[in-house]
């Protein structure tokens, strides 16, 4: 079996991946819809979608069997994205007049590109002929660069639609776009340092080693290391960013901007986008997954540490071992489900963002975060090659101090004034100039 | 399968990038011939992407990967912002006049084209087997390359951009 698929022509093993790749999360677009209404609606003590498709079994009817007679069968409203397909595939393609129709059709492709696009060095699972579609030599950056042109779409699509609110919220989405893609490429570059590979499998190798260097049973997910915690963390919330999900959703928010830069696409279009984000949600989840949390392990264990130091135990190693390696295509799959929940879970928590806060959170907080991230990590490096793993976690404590220091210096308050606990006034910097003067006439002495 | 075509062999490879390089060399025309900016900045978008994919099919993927992060997604965003902010007039208003000297002007860049290819086809016609070898501009290769011997310009080149990244937010500064 193996060996007919590796004398094929390399084109059609590479088409055989991306059929891999792409199916799979072509089916799993309807389902996370499904998942994210439903978690939605329990967190907003609500049901949500649990209508459609239900069966009713006839109760008197000779062609249904007996022992299904009056019975009922709840689908938990599975069946609801098909429905909302279908809704979408019936409704009027509206286009509205004096548009710029040749970027109005190809916008909703290309806000949909990336999101597909994305995945194609993500291992989602050890089988090397089989993922990831391709392990070149650079494949972190190449996320970075396949993320940065998700930004056409949506400009495109703002511009395209001749309508000022929708220009507004693809403007504004755009200077969201790349104000987030910068501090999300500074933490990945604290991993590609950390890990010194940009291949994804490389990521993953390294993250099958001891953990921190020196406890032989756990591995070192990254997630589980300081300077992977500061990282992950920050690629979370650069990743809700570039996905245009709350908190982060002004660009279509529905109170501000009437759904920004999607208000003129209907039925197909719309739902194209609709796709382009989910899939873009599971894709950078599972970019996450890889970059920190492991990839396609099960659990942070390394099995054949444990062979070794507990060899009476092997049997059940050996069968954690089978489990880990034959299943990790379902562990990656949980990982990303796992994310995509915090996902939903986020937008029924957290508020929208205003404007000028998701600016300055992306540039004030974010970027120089994951700077200091970076110049930490590097330090930690040089300090564990010159002094050892105990200089590491001196030095690294030492800058960590340090750069607390900084930031509390460059943000001090200045004399005089209050902390302001919650930021939600405006101040206005040119302030109209007074108007003139009401002269008050006194009408019982100009009258005569 | 492997016919002649003048002395050259039909290869796979050849054929792509046959088609990649005529892609992109349509739309460099397309840039300039278009009368809306808009169309005429996603064309070289679709120039520099195409580029990139003819980078990755001769090995060179760190070349090609930079031409997308660069070019392709911070560059040609930025002119997007500035055509879209820009709200030019309608294409009808932006196409010139029938001017006769333009037939000159043609003929002069094609007898630049005639000079420049005069010198480069040549010596590029015998090679039918291009592609860079494993590792030739790797990230590790320039990294190395940029970190030992080219510091120097790396530190200065460092300190330009502080002073574009300084001066820019000054000049977009509101008044304190």
């Amino acid at each position: 079996m193996a060996d007919w698929f590796l004398n094929l022509h390399p084109a059609w093993q590479a088409l055989f991946r991306v059929l891999l790749f792409v199916l799979p999360v072509l089916i799993l677009v309807p389902g996370s819809i499904w998942w994210e209404r439903r978690l939605l609606s329990w967190m907003q003590d609500r049901i949500g979608p649990n209508r459609v498709g239900n069966i009713t079994w006839s109760r008197t009817s000779r062609f249904v069997p007996s022992f299904l007679r009056g019975k009922k069968w709840h689908l938990q409203g599975l069946l609801q994205p098909i429905a909302d397909g279908v809704k979408l595939f019936f409704k009027e393609d509206i286009t509205p007049a004096n548009v710029d129709r040749a970027i109005y059709f190809i916008a909703p492709a290309l806000a949909l590109f990336p999101a597909f696009t994305l995945g194609a060095t993500i291992p989602w699972g050890p089988f090397r002929s089989l993922t990831p579609i391709a392990d070149v030599n650079i494949g972190v950056l190449y996320i970075i660069a396949v993320s940065s042109l998700g930004v056409y779409g949506v400009v495109l699509s703002g511009y395209a639609s001749n309508n000022k609110y929708s220009l507004l919220g693809g403007l504004r989405s755009s200077a969201q776009l790349i104000s987030y893609e910068l501090a999300m490429s500074m933490a990945l570059a604290c991993m590609v340092l950390a890990t010194g590979s940009l291949k994804m499998t490389g990521m993953i190798e390294a993250q099958e080693q001891a953990l921190w260097g020196v406890v032989p049973f756990l591995q070192n997910w990254h997630i589980l290391t300081p300077y992977g915690l500061v990282a992950g963390i920050v690629f979370f919330i650069c990743m809700v960013a570039e996905t245009n999900r709350a908190p982060f959703d002004l660009p279509e928010a529905e109170n501000e901007l009437v759904a920004g830069y999607h208000t003129e696409y209907s039925s197909m279009k719309f739902a194209v986008f609709f796709m382009g984000e989910y899939a873009a949600m599971f894709v950078y989840g599972g970019i996450l997954a890889t970059v920190f949390l492991g990839g396609y392990h099960m659990l942070p264990i390394r099995w054949d540490y444990l062979h070794q130091s507990m060899p009476s135990l092997s049997y059940l190693w050996d069968r954690f071992e089978g489990l880990d390696y034959w299943f990790s295509p379902i562990w990656f799959l949980a990982k990303c489900v796992l994310i995509l929940t915090t996902y939903v879970w986020l937008r029924a928590t957290l508020p929208r963002l205003r404007y000028d806060q998701l600016m300055s959170l992306g540039w004030k907080s974010l970027l120089p975060l994951a700077t200091s991230n970076l110049i930490v990590v590097a330090l930690w490096i040089v300090a564990t090659r010159v002094y050892g793993p105990m200089g590491g976690w001196a030095a690294v404590a030492v800058a960590a101090v340090i750069l607390f220091l900084l930031y509390k210096a460059i943000n001090r308050l200045k004399p005089g004034e209050k902390e302001e606990l919650a930021s939600r006034t405006i101040e206005m910097v040119d302030v109209p100039p007074a108007r003139r003067e009401v002269e008050m006439v006194d009408p019982a002495t100009q009258a005569g | 399968m492997n016919q002649s075509l003048g002395g050259v062999t039909i290869t796979p490879n050849l054929l792509l990038f046959g088609a990649l390089g005529g892609a992109a060399a349509m739309a460099a025309v397309g840039v300039v011939a278009f009368n809306n900016a808009v169309r005429s900045a996603l064309c070289l978008v679709l120039n520099f992407f195409l580029l990139a994919i003819v980078y990755f099919t001769l090995n060179a993927e760190m070349m090609g990967i930079t031409q997308v992060v660069v070019y392709t997604g911070a560059i040609m965003v930025l002119f997007l912002f500035v055509i879209m902010l820009l709200n030019l007039g309608a294409p009808q208003l932006l196409r010139d006049r029938e001017d006769p000297k333009r037939w000159l002007g043609l003929l002069l860049g094609f007898a630049l084209f005639a000079i420049v290819a005069g010198q480069i086809f040549p010596s590029l016609l015998s090679h039918t087997n291009i592609g860079a070898v494993d590792g030739y501009g790797s990230p590790q290769a320039i990294g190395r390359t940029l970190f030992t011997q080219y510091v120097l310009p790396f530190e200065a080149v460092s300190i330009l951009l502080l002073i574009g990244i300084v001066g820019s937010i000054l000049l977009a500064k509101r008044r304190i």
